[in-house]
């Protein structure tokens, strides 16, 4: 009997024409690991909260078909019900967390079902546990960080042991460290548990490799339904920006695309493609080098030995010196605490160093992390000049008046850019740096590629604060690595994320570094090309045989 | 300000006795109004707060209550007219008319404040030292979904203060003249809105829509060394403000003319209330979790 189960499920939000999901039918059996693949508005939400009861009984709506949740009909059964069979987990952990510490938070679902108060203490012994979070029981929820908050989130949708465990871009808010562990500790409770698990995510790379199947949805509509390997051979033909990198560096290569890093190595390794090299070092300047050519410059942005000590707190930025030239495209990288907002604060004068300089060679504009706190009009068409709005592909006049707070998550994030980037303040509005601080979290693949290109041609210096590497090899010429508030690494992109783990793309995982290739395209190249190491392998066999 | 978790006696005692402690010397500032008893209050609660290692929340809190205190005294002083001794003559003044302050209506003023600041504190010492979500376990029996919208106004505070901050920021980083309060009142109410929905869903599918009360009995907790300390505490307090103001042991009167005696046995109960508020700091056995 499956967990779940949905049949010709049609749901339309209230007030919209167009079906958010229509005609879904799939199934879901006991301890199925499943992927939701699919772009920003393709449904894979909505799918998640009609199998939770929220679509349509907290939403409204209307609804047709069947949804079946562990023997319950969503028609029958509302979410507080359901909440006993399933478990939800959303992508901000902020709003999810909802008591004072982290055992009340675990205790909360368990005891809204009237569970017996001992049944609820070894409920949440378990889950703590489980998912390690045993040391943060008696911490206030305030004060986690949001990996935490989300672990802690993960613990009470799994406190009453539910069937089945729906996750919305659970790692969207997270830094690639804390993301891993999470889809870590999801597979390992996906055996211990097992309970079927449904996750909606926009980094296949991160989750498909250890998933038994992968739905894709376009349109609100299912468009495949496959094992990983099968899915992401389909996406190669016929849905591109579902292709994980490793995907479509094996498909470049003609062989059959995997799933995971290490499977992509392998099927490498046995075609003599994947050498032992040494990952990639040669070829950039050295940083005497780079220094001097930089300081020959007339830098946009200059922070010279900048501190940002909290009173009675920390130091986030320790003496940091950073210049970016007129043009430059700079990421910062650097897991979460590491000063990268810090950093873009100051540079915008949003805060003021407590010993250093920041000296700038025009206006610095900053978009910070939720686009929707710059939306302040009711009509697209006053938040921005004309040619702002068209300079981030908003110029379309069927935009002009629509209510800003109804477009969708990525239509936003270029408003906002629009709103800082606008130059129609008069003369020195149009800004020398441009700064961005977490432009890529919850955007789907299509939509990175279309802000990376924006970014691209914009005549300002650009520093982005990041955590995404593949959105940092297609726009980046320079990437900064920050560590406890200081510059660990400064070089090209190719420089610092070939070599790496957490701050590597999946191409250079997958290629060991091997020649710089950060991307898919490039890898390919290096691989098939004739200096390439297909090229070495061959020389290697003919010089063996 | 929120509750943390910290190694102290108070941290360590159930949220019941917490209350009933923090209760306890708010009834005593209520009971007796003589200025002896309510520096010993204020003197306990200082002592409390560095037992209970929230000085600097109950400092900010302090911060908080002195004006409104100064504020209380400075309208008695101006509206009471009561009082023999004219420590000044203002004449006569818009609203307040022929006005002459007392010396009695402004120690009564003066009272008064303290009064109203020892309160505050009591409140703040609740704030940062019992944890709400064990009180909520108190209440839910009662009246679970009340109780537990309560405890998320509270636990919102801070959110809610952390997305006004990103607004203010996002706003400053808007080029061109600032937008109008009414404008920015709209965005602030649509976020608060947004978040709204949000944590609304998230208490839908943790089975909030669907709550029932708890199966079985709670599981008995047994008294710890700091449950029964602060408890016994809380009883003598409670016990001794009774007492004293039965007794009369401290007499306060400003009208007509000031009349506050502190004889050996009402001295004798203002240092015994101080000892029985601060004696439970003492032992921090079994403090950490």
């Amino acid at each position: 009997m499956s967990v779940l189960s949905l049949r010709d499920v049609t749901y339309t939000y209230p007030g919209t024409f167009a079906p958010a999901i229509a005609d879904v039918t799939l199934e879901i059996g006991p301890g199925e690991l499943v992927v939701l693949a699919g772009g920003s508005g393709s449904g894979k939400s909505t799918l998640l909260r009609a199998a939770n009861g929220l679509v349509p009984h907290f939403h409204g709506g209307a609804f047709a078909g069947r949804a079946i949740v562990a023997g319950m009909d969503t028609r029958d059964h509302g979410p507080g019900a359901l909440a006993a069979a399933v478990g939800t987990l959303f992508q901000d952990p902020e709003t999810q967390v909802v008591m004072g510490t982290v055992r009340a938070e675990l205790a909360l679902p368990l005891e809204n079902q009237g569970e017996a108060p001992a049944a609820v203490a070894r409920a949440v012994e378990e889950a703590a546990l489980a998912l390690g979070i045993a040391h943060l029981l008696d911490r206030p929820t305030a004060e986690l960080s949001g990996g935490e908050l989300q672990r802690v989130a993960l613990g009470a949708a799994l406190a009453g042991r539910p069937k089945l465990i729906l996750l919305d871009e659970p790692t969207s808010q997270l830094d690639p460290v804390a993301g891993d562990e999470l889809i870590a500790l999801l597979r390992r409770l996906n055996e211990d548990f097992d309970a079927a698990i449904v996750i909606a995510e926009h980094r296949l790379e991160r989750c498909l490799g250890f998933a038994d199947r992968a739905i894709a949805m376009r349109g609100g509509r299912v468009v495949c339904d496959a094992a990983p390997a099968e899915f992401l051979a389909w996406a190669c033909d016929a849905a591109p920006e579902l292709a994980t990198p490793g995907a479509r560096l094996l498909s470049g290569l003609g062989l059959a695309p995997v799933a995971g890093v290490k499977a992509a190595r392998s099927a490498l390794r046995a075609r003599g493609l994947l050498p032992d090299v040494e990952p990639f070092a040669a070829g950039a300047p050295d940083r005497r080098e780079r220094k001097s050519r930089r300081r020959a410059e007339d830098p946009a942005l200059e922070l010279d030995r900048v501190w940002h000590e909290i009173d009675r707190g920390p130091a986030i930025l320790r003496g940091i010196s950073v210049q970016v030239g007129p043009g430059e495209r700079v990421a910062l990288m650097g897991r979460n605490g590491a000063g990268k907002s810090t950093l873009l604060r100051h540079a915008a004068g949003l805060m003021r160093p407590t010993r250093g300089k920041v000296r700038s060679s025009g206006r610095v504009a900053l978009l910070l992390q939720n686009p929707t706190n710059y939306l302040v009009h009711e009509r697209v068409a006053l938040e921005a000049s004309p040619a702002a709005l068209a300079t981030v592909g908003l110029g379309d006049p069927s935009l002009a008046d629509r209510h800003p707070r109804d477009l969708s998550g990525g239509e936003k994030q270029r408003l906002a850019l629009a709103i800082v980037l606008d130059g129609a303040g008069g003369p020195g509005y149009t800004p020398a740096v441009v700064c961005l601080d977490e432009p890529t979290r919850g955007m789907d693949r299509r939509r990175k590629h279309e802000l990376a290109a924006l970014l691209r041609d914009l005549d300002a210096a650009v520093l982005v604060a990041t955590h995404d590497p593949e959105f940092v090899a297609a726009f980046a010429g320079r990437v900064v690595l920050l560590g406890e508030g200081t510059v660990i690494a400064d070089g090209s992109p190719a420089e610092i994320l070939a070599g790496g783990t957490y701050f590597a793309t999946e191409t250079a995982r997958i290629l060991g570094g091997a020649g710089g290739a950060l991307v898919a395209e490039q890898g390919v190249a290096l691989v098939s090309g004739p200096a390439g190491l297909a090229g070495s392998a061959v020389a290697r066999a003919e010089v063996s045989a | 300000m929120t509750y943390r978790r910290r190694a102290s006696p108070l941290h360590a005692a159930r949220a019941g006795v917490g209350c009933a402690y923090c209760a306890a010397l708010a009834l005593a500032t209520l009971l007796l109004s003589a200025p002896v008893v309510l520096g010993a209050v204020l003197v306990s609660i200082a002592g409390a707060a560095v037992g209970a290692r929230v000085v600097p929340e109950m400092r900010r809190a302090a911060l908080l209550a002195l004006p409104l205190g100064l504020l209380v005294m400075g309208v008695n002083m101006l509206v009471a007219q009561g009082g023999l001794t004219v420590i000044a003559r203002l004449g006569d003044l818009p609203v307040f008319g022929q006005t002459d302050i007392t010396l009695e209506a402004t120690v009564y003023g003066a009272v008064l404040g303290l009064r109203a600041i020892a309160l505050i504190l009591c409140g703040a010492l609740y704030t940062a030292a019992v944890d709400p979500d064990e009180v909520l376990a108190l209440f839910r029996r009662f009246s679970f979904h009340s109780a537990l919208t309560a405890t998320l106004a509270t636990r919102m505070v801070p959110v809610l203060a952390r997305d006004a901050r990103r607004l203010a920021e996002a706003q400053r980083c808007r080029p061109g003249p600032p937008p109008s309060r009414a404008r920015l009142m709209r965005a602030t109410t649509s976020g608060v809105l947004d978040r709204a929905l949000d944590v609304a869903a998230a208490l839908e599918v943790r089975g909030y829509g669907a709550a029932r009360r708890p199966r079985g009995w709670r599981v008995s907790r047994p008294w710890s060394r700091h449950d029964i300390a602060f408890a016994v505490s809380a009883i003598a307090i409670v016990g001794l403000a009774v007492a004293a103001r039965a007794a009369n042991l401290l007499p306060f009167q400003s009208d007509p003319s000031l009349h506050a005696p502190v004889g050996a046995g009402g001295a004798a109960a203002a240092a015994a209330l101080v000892i029985c508020a601060l004696l439970p700091f003492a032992d921090r056995r079994g403090i950490e979790r």
